[in-house]
This record gives C-alpha cells, structure tokens and sequence, in this order.
C-alpha cells in the first residue's frame, strides 16, 4: 500500500488531487535536538505534503509509511489530548519495528473506520482509556511484520539467509559481515515482500523501549506556541464566528434584531440557525462584540422550567422501580433480612461539565462539491460523518484534517460542535473557524449525568457484609452514543464500577434503572461510570467499616481473597502513605479501591477541615497495578492530573439547572483545581506481568471517595451528596 | 482605527476597534497562535502575555491600552534567559499533557522567574494561581519552576 492509495481509501477521492489540494495533513516531526535532546517541530498544519512516488515506498500496513529517503513515519489510530499516546504508541511500533522515538515522524491518520478502529470500541474513536489496550497486540505486529520484511529484502540483496540478519536503530545489518542497509534503502524491496502472517513477538524481558520512561514527542512544540490545535488554524481567508445557542435546552430561535450587530465594525455577517444564532466577523473579538450587540428573542420550548431538583426527585423515585439486573449472586433480600445489622444509604451526584482548556471549535468550509473541516476531535469517522449528513454531501466528499487536542474527557467524542460549525459554514461562501465562548462551552455541554443511588446491607455479627443491594438511577450515554452495546437495559459503562466489585461479598444484587433527563444531553465524562459507581461503592464499603467499628483498610483486606492484585495495591498504598499514623486534629486519612479500566487501584488521601468547612487535599499516595508499563512516566502523570480532575470534581463539580438553563457560566461560576489547592500526589507502581490496563481515568474515579472517606475520618460526618457541602463540615467556635 | 503595537520585537500596524482585546489582535489579525484564549474574562490565564515584562491577560487588555509597551508573546520567550530556562525545566520535567493552557503557564512562570530568583512555594502559589490547567499538571509546573530557578 502507498501513501497516494492510502490518502484515496481514507477520502475516497483521486489520489492526486487529494495530495495536492485537500488532503493537506499536518506532520509532527521528531528528530534529534542541537542539544541532545528529543525535538518535534508541527510543521504548519497547510504546508502541502509532497507526495512520494508509489515505487519506493514501503507501506506494509496503515500505521507505517517508510520513504526511499528514510524517513519513518507513523500513522496514529488514537489521537492526542494530552494522554501521552503520541508517544505510548509509536513505542509498541517502535519496539518491533526497532527503530528510536527520535527517528519517527508523526502523522494524524484520517478517518477510516475499517483501518483505524479502535478494537475495544469497535468504531474510531479514542476513550475509555483504551488506546495503549488496543494498540497492544496489532500495532507491536505491525511493527514486527514491517521488520521482518525489511530484513528479507536486505537478506535477498546480500544473498545470504534472513537469519543471519538483525535489525536495529533503523538498519538492518548482516551479523557476520557487519554489513548495513538502512530501512529508506531497502524500502522498495521491502515492499515487494510478502506480508507475514503470524509473527512472533518480542518477550518482555527483550523490550528495549517499552517500559522505559521515553520523553513525549509531542512536548516541544507545546512549550515554544507552535503546537497546532484545532483553534489554532488559518486556512487561508478564514472568517471567525461565534455564536448564541438556545439558552433552554430545545427552544428555538423566535426574532432576531441584528441591526446593531451589523454596525459592529468587523462583523460580516449574521447566520440565523432554527435554534441558535451566530456572528461571522474578521475576528473574534469583533465576533463577541457583535454577538454582545444582538437582541434575540427565544421560544424557550417544553422545558422552561425545568430544574436539578426535579430531575434528583424524578431519579429518586425511579431507585424504587424496577430496572435491569446488572449482577446477582446468592440471596440478597434472604440475608439482609437475617443480618444482625443493616446499613441504608442514598447517593447523588451532579450534572458535570468537561470545561476543556480550549472550547469547543470547529473550522469549516463548504463548497457545492465538497466540505473540508478542521478540527481536533476524539471520534474522527463520527465527525466525518456528522459533517456529510450537515452539509448534505456523501461521506467521500468531506475531508477531515485532525489536530492536537486541547483536553477532550469525552467532550470530543460528541460532534454537535462540529454540526454546527457546518451549518453556519452553509451560509459563508468561505472557511469559516467557529468558535464557542467559555459561556456557551458551559452552557451548551453535553453533560456527566446526574445518578441516585440507593444502598443497604446486612452485617454479620463480627460486623463484616453478608449482603450488598445496589439500586440506582440515571442516563446511560451508551444508549445514545453506542447503541450496539446498550442491551437489556444494560451497558458495560453504566455498570463498571458497581459490578465485579473487587470484595468477597456471599449475597449481592445490582440493579439499574434507565432514565434519561428531560433536556439535558448527558456524555461521556473522564472516568465515565466508575467516577460515580466507585464514589458510591466505596464510600459505602467505609460506611460499613465505620458500622462495624473497624479499620477501614483492615476491614477491606478482610474481603480481598479472591483479588491479590487489590489487596496487593491497598497494602501498598496504606503502607507508603503512613495508614494509622496520627494526624493533627482536623485532618483525616481516607482509602479507596478499586479495579476499572482493566487497572487495579488504590488510593490514600489526607484531607485537611478548617472551622469554617473548608476542604483542603492535601497529599495523595497512590498505588497502581496497571500491567505491563508501556511509558512509567505517562503512567504517574496520568494519575497525578486524574487525581487534579478528580479532585476539583468532588470539592467544586456541580452543573445545575434552573429555568431550563445551565445556571454556571465560566470558571468564576464552574471552578477548577488551582496551584494553590493542588495536593501532593504520590505514584507507586506495582510491578506486573499481566496484560496493560487504562491509566488515562482511573486516577480520577478513585480519588472521590478517598476524599469523602477522609473527610468522615477527620470530622465524623458522612457526606453522600458531591459536591461536598462545606457548609455541612463547619464546626462551631 | 489603526492602531501601531510592538510584538516580540517587531512593530505591527492594525485596524480594528480600540476595545478589542489584544488577545483576538494577536491571533486573528496577527496569526500569532501560541497564545490562548480560554474564558475571555482573565479566570484562567491561558492569553497571558508580557507586557513591558509584566505577565498581562491578553483577553482583557484592549488594544487600545497597549500604547508603545513592548509585547512579548509565547512565540518569543525563549529568547529570554528566564524564558529559556523555564522552557527546559518544562521539558526535563515533561510538564505537558494536552498542552492548551501552557503557553499561560509558561508565561506566568517567565515573569516569577525574572523577578525573583529563587521562589518559594507560597511565592509560587502566589504566582501560578491564577493559570488553570484541566489537565491538572501543577505538580510538575512546581517542580520545574524550582529547576529553572536552581539552573
């Protein structure tokens, strides 16, 4: 396969006309530094990349392309949001491929959903931590399918038996010669090669790369302003909107009185969607001016009046209904009924806002023949798609160019955002860059959704649970977003966290109950389910210890048997973290647990309670048991950034709803972890054998319940609601 | 109105209104796009710029307030020591995940650095709080401003 017939089968156009004129992709390019160190310069995102002819390039599969003149380059299947792929995956390629990081170029791939699925997922999209997972088996074969033919075709040059060659740093040399071809050389005879079907691979004590703490290759360009994210393109001509969207979620637009924005000296045009409004001007500035300038007068729709309270009391009493078996085992009413103690609780949790650094944006241009788009987004072929459906035209008429991107959490596996750039695209006879204020990223997200969750269980009389009933409430986006995976009123995500729960529990029952709120479009968010379920769970399994009167790590270890690799992250997270260790009055220590994303974790939080209510974290030791490591250092600072994300989740968190609106705004309103409030974290690995887990989530999930838990353990209140209420930890004087 | 700023050295001439936020001068009119809008009302620090070497958010600073005040940009901090020695520890530290709010950071850090050579962590505290970052990097944002201030 060549570039040329690769760039058709991704577009589905001429490949000529694809490379020269729509296909323009923009490059990472790595190499050594001056100063010894790793460099990767983006080059800009509209330099034309010159074709290579067919005849000596070596393309063995979709993520490799190596050019007669040597240069490497990568295709990546998952995209960057700050998860560190762009660097995890040309590991495993490299690995195999046995060439260094500093010798590869980095390319986005373009949306194919038959070559660049995501085989977790089963569709292109990059979530649920499940890159490094994926990529794990097919793209360490397509690195050593790739090797293997490059090394036949050296052996052919030479005469000499494949055998007797190895390859190395990007050469393949002839041991008892000492002989050397570089890969460049041997691509075209590479290329001729059949392709290998079962290839062996490398055994982890052979690894060179993987496990090695490598330098991101996409940092420099991300410390000198020269990274190009999606809101950062220029197409030439491009015009800047922005725009005002239904403040009730489903109303429409009414009137429109544009004539003062039209006076705004920059603005070009105004666009009248069926439920939003946008200003295109030279830039955003005059875009914002003249949206400030705009009277328009909204058919607020059905839910006028809806709000977060009755949406709680909706949930509430849907946790009474029945719903759909997630898991059960033994007899769990039986028990309860005839347990020596019996614990009750009920759970909330709020509406969530993703809030990415960059808002939403999207650049488009529509022509009568075709659609170009910009973007940086996490679900590639969706977005390729949604843009063919806006604008009207077949999906091999609309060309996507994907770019770094500036947080995703599951905000950017949604396309609405890219729907609308298309539609303002429609009425501009030119690019036109759509970019969303903060206020409506806020208020136009597509939101965590809001969950109830209703517990009990039943003690022996040494105190430990003979029952676990679970029953909750709330949206399931797999319904929505992977409709393929949402049966019997069930899906994995909805469930992860509350089912195979980690603990030895003889009767245990978990139910869940779809509903949908009215109004309110609900998404993936980091951590999806577990960063509710483990939130419950756990804070409930420390009900019980309290119950019980025991430790609460003592009391964990105790139903632990069947999961080493839990109890082994718990004995190390309580040991590193000082567990029993006294603490000056007002502060507290708390522990969770948990197995998601395939990873097994624990974490101990030391939670600070002033007077007055206030909650400071202040350090968290972390123990992980992620499987193979495949980059040690993107592994610690996922966990420390999911620590951050969670964090502010549990103490700030909360989008609510009041007249059918959104009622925050921006980060005054919606507050985010600061440096002043960022607590210590501190990682330890365990190291393991067993195949890679998810590490971009897990950290977040597992640090709302520590933070409870210690809370209980420094002030003796429970709190079941998140946010945390500080006005319900303020002590008298 | 046109309006004549210095940016990293160079002297540019614009014609936009005199409220319009340096930040959409820089980057719409200017194509200099290592600077970041993020909220728009100086919350969370992605714009921020040097002006006259005080760490300024681009966001709410209208043009017209700029005057003949030399404006330094993310495209041109690392031609100053502080600068340079920020942007190495932000590497040897491997600061950056998605990287959006780093061109903010980097700047608030250059203007800590260049005034105070060896902060404390209240000094850094003071400095950097006023910069979110949702990838929730501030551990190693600390770390490396310690380097560079020892380098």
């Amino acid at each position: 396969m060549t570039i040329d017939h690769q760039a058709s089968l991704a577009s589905g156009r001429d490949e000529r006309r694809s490379v020269n004129t729509l296909s323009r992709r923009s490059f990472l390019r790595s190499g050594a530094a001056a100063g010894g160190g790793l460099i990767l310069s983006l080059s800009l995102p509209f330099a034309t990349h010159a074709a290579e002819a067919a005849d000596d390039v070596f393309a063995p599969n979709a993520f490799i392309r190596i050019g007669s003149d040597g240069k490497i380059v990568l295709i990546m299947p998952y995209v960057e949001m700050g998860q560190g792929t762009y660097t995890s995956i040309p590991m495993l390629i490299a690995e195999e491929l046995e060439v260094d990081l500093q010798q590869v170029w980095l390319e986005h791939a373009p949306p194919n959903e038959r070559l660049y699925v995501n085989p977790l997922l089963g569709v292109q999209r990059t979530g649920n931590s499940n890159a490094v997972r994926g990529a794990w088996q097919p793209l360490r074969q397509a690195g050593a399918a790739a090797r293997i033919m490059l090394v036949a075709a050296a052996a052919k040059r030479w005469n000499v038996d494949a055998a007797t060659c190895r390859a190395e740093r990007g050469e393949v040399v002839h041991a008892p010669t000492g002989r050397r071809l570089g890969y460049g050389g041997l691509a075209g005879d590479a290329a001729r090669m059949p392709v290998p079907e079962n290839v062996a691979l490398k055994r982890p004590r052979d690894f060179k790369l993987i496990g090695t703490p490598a330098k991101r290759l996409d940092t420099p360009t991300k410390v000198n302003g020269t990274a190009v994210f999606g809101i950062d393109v220029r197409p030439p001509g491009v015009k800047i909107a922005t725009l005002a969207q239904s403040p009730v979620f489903g109303g429409r637009v009414k009137r429109v009185d544009d004539v003062a924005a039209k006076a705004v000296n920059g603005v070009r045009r105004i666009v009248q969607l069926d439920d939003a409004v946008a200003v295109v001007a030279d830039h955003m500035g005059a875009a914002k001016k003249g949206l400030e300038a705009l009277v328009i007068e909204w058919d607020d729709g059905p839910h006028a009046e809806l709000t977060t309270e009755a949406i709680a009391g909706e949930l509430e009493q849907a946790t009474l209904r029945s719903g759909a078996v997630a898991e059960n085992v033994g007899n769990v009413e039986g028990a309860i009924a005839s347990a020596s103690t019996k614990v009750e609780a009920t759970y909330q949790l709020p509406f969530l806002a993703h809030a990415t650094m960059e808002p939403m944006n999207c650049t488009a241009h529509v022509r009568k023949e075709g659609c170009e788009i910009w973007v940086g987004t996490q679900a590639l072929a969706s977005a390729q798609s949604a843009a063919a459906e806006a604008c009207g035209l077949p999906l091999d008429k609309v060309v996507v160019h994907n770019h770094l991107i500036g947080g995703g959490f599951g905000r950017r596996l949604e396309v609405d955002w890219v729907v609308r750039a298309v539609e303002i695209a429609k009425h501009v006879g030119g690019p036109v860059k759509v970019v969303w204020t903060r206020e409506e990223d806020v208020q136009h997200d597509m939101y965590r959704p809001m969950f109830l969750h209703r517990l009990s269980a039943g003690l022996d009389p040494r105190g430990m649970p003979v029952a676990w009933n679970h029953h909750y409430a709330g949206s399931s986006v797999v319904a929505r977003a992977l409709p393929v995976a949402f049966n019997n009123g069930l899906d994995p995500d909805t469930t992860e966290g509350a089912i195979d729960l980690v603990y030895d529990l003889p009767n245990l029952h978990v139910e869940y109950v779809r509903v949908e709120p009215p109004g309110i479009p609900t998404a993936f968010w980091r951590s999806v389910g577990p960063s509710r379920n483990v939130f419950v769970t756990e804070s409930f399994m420390d009900e019980l210890a309290a119950t019980a009167n025991q430790d609460p790590v003592a009391y964990r270890l105790a139903l632990l048997h069947k999961t080493p690799r839990a109890k082994a992250v718990l004995e190390l997270a309580a040991e590193k973290a000082g567990w029993g260790e006294k603490l000056p009055p007002g502060m507290g220590r708390g522990i969770s647990i948990q197995n998601a994303f395939a990873t097994y974790m624990a974490q101990v939080a030391e939670v600070e309670v002033a007077q007055d209510g206030a909650v400071r974290v202040q350090r968290v030791v972390c123990a992980v048991d992620c499987g193979i490591v495949v980059n040690p250092d993107t592994v610690a600072a996922q966990i420390q950034g999911g620590v951050m994300f969670g964090v502010t989740a549990a103490l700030y968190g909360n989008i609510t709803v009041k007249n059918g609106r959104v009622e925050q705004t921006n980060f005054d309103s919606y507050q985010i972890l600061r440096m002043n409030e960022a607590p210590r974290v501190e990682v330890h690995i365990v190291q393991s054998q067993e195949l890679p887990g998810g590490i971009g989530e897990a950290g977040t999930s597992c640090i709302a319940p520590a933070v409870a838990n210690a809370i209980f353990a420094a002030t003796g209140k429970r709190l079941r609601k998140l946010p945390i209420d500080t006005a319900a930890l303020k002590r008298p004087l | 109105m046109t309006f004549t700023i210095k940016v990293n050295g160079q002297t540019h001439n614009v014609d936009v209104d005199d409220d319009t936020p340096l930040l959409w001068v820089l980057r719409d009119v200017l194509g200099m796009t290592g600077t970041k809008f993020g909220c728009g009302l100086a919350l969370c620090g992605a714009c921020t710029v040097h002006v006259d070497g005080v760490a300024t958010r681009s966001c709410v600073t209208p043009i017209d307030s700029v005057g003949t005040s030399a404006i330094t940009t993310i495209e041109a901090i690392g031609t100053t020591s502080a600068g340079a020695r920020i942007q190495k520890a932000w590497l040897d530290q491997e600061v950056v995940q998605c990287g959006y709010c780093q061109s903010g950071q980097i700047m608030s850090a250059v203007e800590l650095l260049a005034n105070n050579s060896n902060p404390s962590d209240s000094d850094i505290d003071d400095a950097m709080s006023g910069n979110i970052c949702r990838c929730g990097t501030y551990i190693r944002i600390r770390e490396a401003i310690k380097h560079a201030a020892a380098s």
